[in-house]
């Protein structure tokens, strides 16, 4: 019985951690129509600078690290996009090129910088003792962690659903030539969905860091993960993110604890479901 | 001067076993390899307008299955081929159902995830793929009882097999079903609409390609004697892209050139700077935003650009 309770809490902690990463990737490629390769890596880039900030200063926030290393991932996205991806407007295929060469030097960035050795991530002291609920013992800091994708996907939904600004996000998914034609500015959304999603994932590095932390590689090992999710949870739709995130969470961390070697052969499954019987995924409306 | 250029390529694939050293020769292998493999990428991307960045599944899977048929279960190269080249037909088959529920970027990305997938389960399954150590102590195979040891006598097994793969490739694009292809790339409404059958026509490219990345990966694992996970990775397919884009998608003999320099450029910065993952990176961006159409087709405008003026 414990067996299960831990590896579904560890399923629930990855799958707010997916859902930090992919909720993002979602929203941009919903409204720019980009499927941002350098997602993983500006995950691995909030990683990095969140176990090196916890590490140099001690007993620093993990929550004020997160928003830090958040709003700076968001800057260099930012930069990248006006830069970069601005000039690409009418090249879908050169936008794709372009973030996977922008992944590449960022992986390779962190490489050089951090070096090959992975680097663990202290867990916060004040969550590093267990929380007992009905008798079972749960690891504090994965619940935390839960809750705060909870909070993640409920403001999310309040600034997409409730907003001003969320309004004008979606009338740009809904239809970008439409929302230009009555006023809305399209592509000042762009520059803000890009740091938004950027800064969210890497804000979701650092808090994911105690869990997974910093090595080299883990963009390539979380960008397919992401990528599972939309697809299985629909393009562009933040509840497809939300759902398919935990589904994923659970079917990877199980897999892994039951059936090690198969566990990306299990992960085939739902996504050649879906697939199958609803390409544009679950939730989704957008045909990719 | 047609004639002058395809004499001036013959000559020049003819000459590195005779004069250059090993290493050049070597090399010259590793370009006919990465040539074969840019090409039938070129199929899915410059004719078909499905881009993948999963090619590396086709090469890696043909490679791991004929390395782990030989050593382990002591195949012979023959059988082993046949048997890992079906394997790799079969699975391209599956992908491209998979793959081309979708198109455009949702067909990269299901590409992408599925190659991701494959490299996890080569590293991950250690007792079966030997994981991050890969697997060592191949052997060549010698066709008709010629070893293929020294560096001269795999050029010149190379160089056979690029050949006919180019000429099979180019005969592929060039008859009605290529020119359904190119339609189905433009426009596949209309194609649909006349009565083609746009998905069995992007289905049968993708299994042919697969088919043409696993012949490289054989060539691959014979060439290197060996085989790792990263010959899986995305770098692997990101390199291909590039050499495709950089010489000229939807041109026959361009990805042939940009997999060249690709590979020279790898061979040349690794000798000189480790950073091989950043300048591939660099050179991706400086590609895209600046010679978006490619190098071939670059050059042939600024030389007929030339010709024009001088007359």
């Amino acid at each position: 019985m414990q067996f299960w309770i831990i590896q579904g809490l560890n399923s629930l902690s990855l799958g707010g951690l997916l859902f930090l990463l992919s909720s993002g990737f979602s929203l941009i490629f919903g409204l720019m129509r980009l499927a941002n390769l350098t997602h993983g890596a500006f995950f691995m880039l909030g990683t990095y600078f969140g176990a090196t900030a916890l590490r140099s200063w001690d007993g620093l926030n993990i929550w004020v690290t997160a928003i830090g290393a958040g709003i700076v991932v968001a800057a260099i996205g930012g930069l990248f996009e006006r830069l970069v991806l601005r000039r690409l407007k009418t090249n879908p295929l050169g936008q794709v090129l372009v973030t996977l060469g922008m992944s590449f030097i960022i992986s390779d960035a962190c490489l050089l910088f951090w070096g090959g050795d992975s680097i663990p991530v202290p867990t916060p002291q004040n969550m590093q003792a267990p929380t007992r609920i009905l008798g079972f013992v749960f690891p504090t800091y994965r619940l935390v962690l839960v809750g705060c994708a909870i909070g993640t996907a409920i403001v999310l939904y309040y600034l997409l659903d409730r907003t001003r600004l969320g309004a004008m996000i979606r009338a740009g998914v809904d239809d970008g030539q439409m929302a230009r034609a009555v006023g809305i500015p399209v592509s000042r959304l762009f520059t803000i969905v890009f740091c938004l999603g950027a800064g969210v994932a890497g804000a979701g590095g650092v808090l994911g860091g105690p869990i997974l932390s910093a090595y080299p590689g883990l963009d390539a090992d979380m960008l397919p993960l992401a990528l599972i999710v939309v697809i299985l949870g629909g393009i562009g739709s933040l509840l497809g993110a939300f759902i398919g995130s935990f589904i994923i969470g659970f079917i990877y961390t199980f897999g892994t604890a039951l059936f090690p070697e198969l566990a990306y052969i299990i992960l085939f499954l739902p996504m050649i479901f879906v697939l199958a019987f609803r390409p544009q995924g679950l939730f989704g409306r957008v045909g990719a | 001067m047609k004639w002058i250029g395809v004499a001036l390529i013959a000559g020049s694939l003819l000459l590195p076993p005779l004069f250059a050293g090993d290493f050049y020769i070597n090399l010259a292998s590793q370009i006919l390899i990465a040539a074969i493999f840019a090409l039938s990428l070129n199929l899915l991307v410059g004719f078909g307008g499905m881009t993948s960045l999963g090619h590396a599944s086709y090469l890696g899977v043909a490679a791991y299955t004929a390395a782990l048929l030989t050593t382990r279960y002591g195949f012979g190269h023959g059988s082993a081929a046949i048997i890992s080249m079906t394997a790799t037909i079969a699975m391209a088959a599956l992908f491209g159902v998979i793959a081309l529920r979708a198109t455009g970027l949702g067909f990269l990305m299901i590409t992408l995830a599925l190659s991701q997938v494959l490299w996890g389960l080569a590293y991950r399954m250690s007792n079966v793929t030997n994981g991050d150590n890969g697997i060592a102590g191949l052997t060549r195979p010698m066709p008709f009882g010629i070893s293929l040891e020294s560096a001269a006598s795999f050029y010149w097994f190379a160089l056979i097999v690029a050949s006919f793969a180019f000429a099979m490739m180019a005969i592929f694009v060039s008859s009605s079903f290529g020119s359904s292809l190119k339609g189905v790339r433009d426009q596949p409404r209309r194609m649909a609409a006349l009565g083609f059958n746009p998905w069995m026509i992007r289905w049968i490219t993708f299994v042919y390609a697969g088919f043409w990345g696993g012949v490289s990966g054989l060539l691959y694992v014979y060439y290197h004697k060996y085989i790792h996970p990263t010959s899986l990775s995305i770098t692997g397919s990101a390199e291909a892209l590039l050499g495709v884009i950089a010489g000229g998608s939807g041109t026959i003999g361009g990805p042939a050139i940009g997999a060249a320099l690709v590979l020279l450029l790898k061979n040349y910065a690794s000798a000189y700077l480790e950073r091989w993952n950043m300048l591939l990176g660099l050179v991706f961006l400086f590609i895209v935003l600046v010679m978006p159409s490619g190098l071939v087709p670059g050059f042939s405008r600024l030389i007929a650009g030339l010709r024009g003026g001088s007359r």
